[in-house]
């Protein structure tokens, strides 16, 4: 059946909608939180976050939605995403076909080993937070460096100060490096 | 009636309710002849006198019920709320409010039934609220039902065939919920309740006083316990001071009740805490 | 200029940030999904003002103790969610017949009984219309951003003090837990509206007399006036009266003081409606679905327009009437089976097609269903 409207719809332009995913306890929501603030605090942009609640954000496939727009943000939830992190495999098989065609998919390669034939960019978050920082906490946040570089949304200076603000006291240094070391390892990888 | 006389007589003691009835108001009163109410309000009225409060200081909350309709005759602050939620009003008013001297007025059923809840949580938070409950053994508004408080085997219209529940003690719930001064009068000793009545007025923390009351019209009818002043009299046969009751088995005590001040401690009470806390975390 | 004070917060947040700028110093509630956010941010805040905070036994409590704390002279709130909104139903009641000003938020989700802890629904719209027993006029208004949900909350703190009526705040999940980044108001930038206080001596003081506007002027307890508030049915004295003419009277005062001033208390967004042949009516998160949907539309070269109310109650009847008379359709989207359509459905001329769009499987509608339900309907 033809549609006189829907096919002729494109979806807004002026959004970038990201999907942070992996498993309850990996720090999907605190990353959203971190990187809306980094995001929106000291531009004009509009940034809405969502995220998960109830059963569903205690184990299993946790997720935090962040969308990003130089104008008002209507709609508040994803409606198909410019960009994914998937830190599980659940996660990614749960949530990539929410991606757009073209669409930025990372993942962490210590945990996701089966990501379907298209573009992506692979990290070993978790492995690179143990072996590299020496905390598997900051696993999140080094995928928030790599989000930074890879989509020049926020800067890396502003970044790292959003995320000192909010970690926990005497983490400071391991945070710092983390971000660090996302986002050099995610500029070598730029595409 | 009983603060409203038609009887002359200039210096009374009495006299001084007269002073505290609201200007205004259309009288008489929703009580029975007889009734119980008027006496405790009589000897609340001239104890609260005594300790000289500032009338624009007092705020008297009711819930439903006979008893509730106390502050509508006296000119105080007066907050007459849904059944059962006196204590939770009282509770946003002295909490709001601690300069405010806060008296609620309620009965068996409004206090322990309906209100039950919010009674154990205020006992427990130890605010600073004086609660007369008014204990008829009886819903006397709606027509004589029964309440927590209709002893075992007692007649009211629904326990027909007696009751076949057990009564809540006010006294022993309030203690035994955190209240710091719990005390039992009854309306046949006048003296003793304006004396309790102050006691607990100026208690800092949460007071009960229990007044064991006659509603002769539903409980006294439906029980054949006679006109107001026998059952009066018989309140005056079975209260037994505190002190004597320490020596009496509890064969002796079958069916009497205990006067006096049951219970008093002294503990931090909820809005000095809190204060503490506002003290504490506002910027200096 | 001093820096914006620019935060990332929850919707639950903002509320208490409008709150606290509109003058709350009494926060009552008790713990519910999804709205304890509200109670726990007022329990962190309002002691640094010097304000008060207390977690009651129950809703019922809650709601007692902030008509006890308003009249007492505080501007007071309490948060909740539909069962506890059920539970409180019976003192908003009393704070409808004694006119004492309240804010009730409400942070809807499924239900009916305890239904959907976690999930979004705007199934308590009715319910904030006609909950409480008895008849009366009632304000409920309803945001749909977390910014809209600070200044809305202002609002509704502004029409309960100007109108000396309890005012329910309609939130629902997904508003009460998305986080945006707002700017938090300058002071003075907001107007802040406090009750009217009595200026006659105490003993000419009538407490629920019947002024120019039916709304009486209202002294705090400890400055003089001392007068008898019951939720019984009563005289300008305040006294209860079996009186029919004194009941007319009464209920009159709570219906004209209301119904006389609509045009004070409605808000509505439009956007597009100018040539629209399509209306889109919603409210709450609905809307952004619909402002998406109808930018879409229009990008497509769709004539629609979208309505938002943010002032559910009292409906602004004449605000659509003016705005769908020249539209062939609308489309009424709500989280819920029907309850807001049946007013449009009231006030529309029966020529006008009413379509609905629904959902009550504790999903947000989406800006492509109301677009399918767009193409449908053309």
């Amino acid at each position: 059946m033809a549609h006189k409207i829907l096919d002729k719809i494109q979806l807004p332009s002026d959004r970038f909608e990201m999907r942070l995913s992996g498993s309850g306890g990996q720090g999907m929501i605190f990353a959203s939180v971190v990187l809306s603030k980094a995001i929106g605090m000291n531009s004009n942009k509009s940034v809405v976050q969502s995220q998960s609640y109830g059963p569903e954000a205690r184990g299993g496939a946790s997720k935090a939605d962040v969308v990003v727009s130089d104008n008002e943000i209507y709609y508040p939830k994803a409606m198909k995403l410019d960009l994914l992190l998937a830190m599980t495999q659940e996660a990614l098989d749960k949530y990539y076909p929410d991606l757009k065609e073209n669409g930025m998919l990372i993942v962490d390669s210590s945990l996701v080993h089966n990501v379907p034939d298209v573009e992506h960019y692979a990290f070993e978050f978790t492995h690179m937070a143990r072996n590299q920082i020496g905390h598997i906490m900051v696993a999140n946040v080094i995928a928030l460096g790599a989000i930074a570089a890879l989509t020049g949304l926020v800067t890396k200076e502003k970044l790292t100060e959003i995320v000192l603000q909010h970690a926990p006291r005497g983490t400071e240094e391991k945070n710092r490096n983390a971000v660090e070391l996302g986002y050099n390892e995610a500029l070598k990888a730029k595409k | 009636m009983a603060t409203v006389t038609e009887k002359k007589a200039p210096k009374q003691k009495s006299d001084v309710t007269l002073h505290y009835l609201r200007p205004g108001k259309k009288f008489p009163n929703v009580w029975c002849p007889g009734c119980g109410i008027g006496i405790v309000m009589g000897a609340y009225i001239r104890a609260l006198d005594k300790l000289g409060w500032d009338r624009n200081k007092v705020a008297m909350v009711s819930g439903i019920g006979c008893s509730s309709r106390m502050p509508v005759y006296l000119d105080f602050h007066a907050l007459h709320t849904t059944h059962g939620r006196a204590l939770p009003f009282a509770t946003g008013v002295k909490f709001n409010r601690p300069d405010m001297n806060v008296v609620v007025i309620t009965g068996d059923g409004d206090a322990l039934a309906i209100g039950g809840n919010h009674f154990i949580h205020a006992c427990r938070r130890n605010i600073n609220i004086t609660v007369i409950l008014i204990n008829n053994n009886i819903y006397g508004m709606t027509g004589g039902q029964g309440s927590p408080t209709t002893p075992s085997h007692s007649y009211s219209t629904t326990t027909p065939y007696g009751n076949a529940e057990k009564h809540f003690d006010p006294c022993t719930l309030a203690k035994a919920a955190g209240a710091t001064f719990v005390a039992r009068g009854t309306v046949a000793n006048v003296p003793q309740l304006e004396k309790l009545a102050s006691q607990a007025l100026q208690h800092h923390g949460f007071s009960l006083l229990e007044v064991v009351t006659n509603c002769h019209t539903y409980y006294g009818r439906l029980n054949r316990m006679g006109d107001a002043v026998t059952m009066i009299q018989k309140f005056k046969e079975d209260a037994v001071m505190l002190g004597k009751a320490k020596k009496m088995t509890p064969e002796e005590l079958e069916g009497k009740f205990i006067v006096g001040v049951l219970h008093e401690e002294e503990k931090t009470e909820f809005c000095d805490v809190y204060d503490q806390v506002v003290e504490h975390v506002s910027p200096k | 200029m001093a820096k914006e004070n620019r935060q990332l917060l929850q919707g639950n947040a903002a509320c208490v940030q409008g709150a606290l700028y509109a003058g709350m110093r009494f926060f009552a509630g008790y713990p519910i999904t999804p709205s304890t956010e509200i109670a726990e941010g007022s329990a962190r805040e309002l002691p640094k003002l010097g304000g008060k905070f207390i977690q009651m036994e129950d809703e019922l409590g809650s709601i007692a103790a902030i008509i006890g704390a308003s009249v007492s002279g505080a501007k007071a709130m309490t948060g909740t969610s539909g069962p506890g909104y059920s539970l409180m139903l019976e003192n908003i009641g009393y704070a409808f017949m004694t006119e004492v000003p309240v804010v009730v938020v409400n942070v809807q989700r499924g239900g009916p009984s305890t239904g959907l802890p976690t999930k979004v629904s705007q199934s308590d719209t009715m319910q904030a219309r006609w909950g409480t027993h008895g008849d009366y006029s009632s304000i409920t208004v309803a945001p749909s951003t977390v910014g809209d949900t600070l200044t809305e909350t202002i609002r509704a703190f502004n029409l309960a003090e100007r109108f000396r009526t309890p005012v329910t705040i309609l939130l629902d999940e997904v508003i009460a837990h998305s986080r945006e980044i707002i700017r938090i108001p300058e002071p003075g930038e907001y107007e802040v509206i406090d009750r009217v206080k009595p200026t006659c001596p105490p003993e000419e003081y009538l407490p629920y007399e019947i002024t120019e506007n039916y709304v009486t002027p209202m002294p705090a307890y400890g400055e003089g006036y001392r007068y008898h508030i019951t939720g019984l049915t009563h005289d300008q004295h305040g006294f209860p009266t079996n009186k029919p003419s004194e009941i007319i009277v009464k209920l009159d005062k709570l219906k004209k003081k209301i119904e006389n001033y609509k045009d004070e208390i409605t808000k509505i967004r439009v956007e597009m409606m100018d040539d629209a042949e399509i209306a889109i009516i919603s409210y709450g998160s609905v809307s952004r679905a619909a402002l998406q949907a109808t930018m879409l539309a229009r990008e497509a070269g769709v004539k629609v327009g979208c309505i938002q109310l943010y002032t559910i109650w009292p409906f602004p009847e004449k605000e659509l009437l003016e705005l769908c008379g020249k539209c062939q359709k609308v489309i009424v989207g709500e989280l819920n089976m029907g309850q807001i359509v049946h007013e449009v459905e009231r006030i529309l001329p029966r020529d006008i097609s009413i379509n609905t769009i629904q959902r009550y499987d504790g999903e947000i509608l989406t800006p492509v269903q109301i677009l399918e339900k767009l193409e449908e309907v053309l």
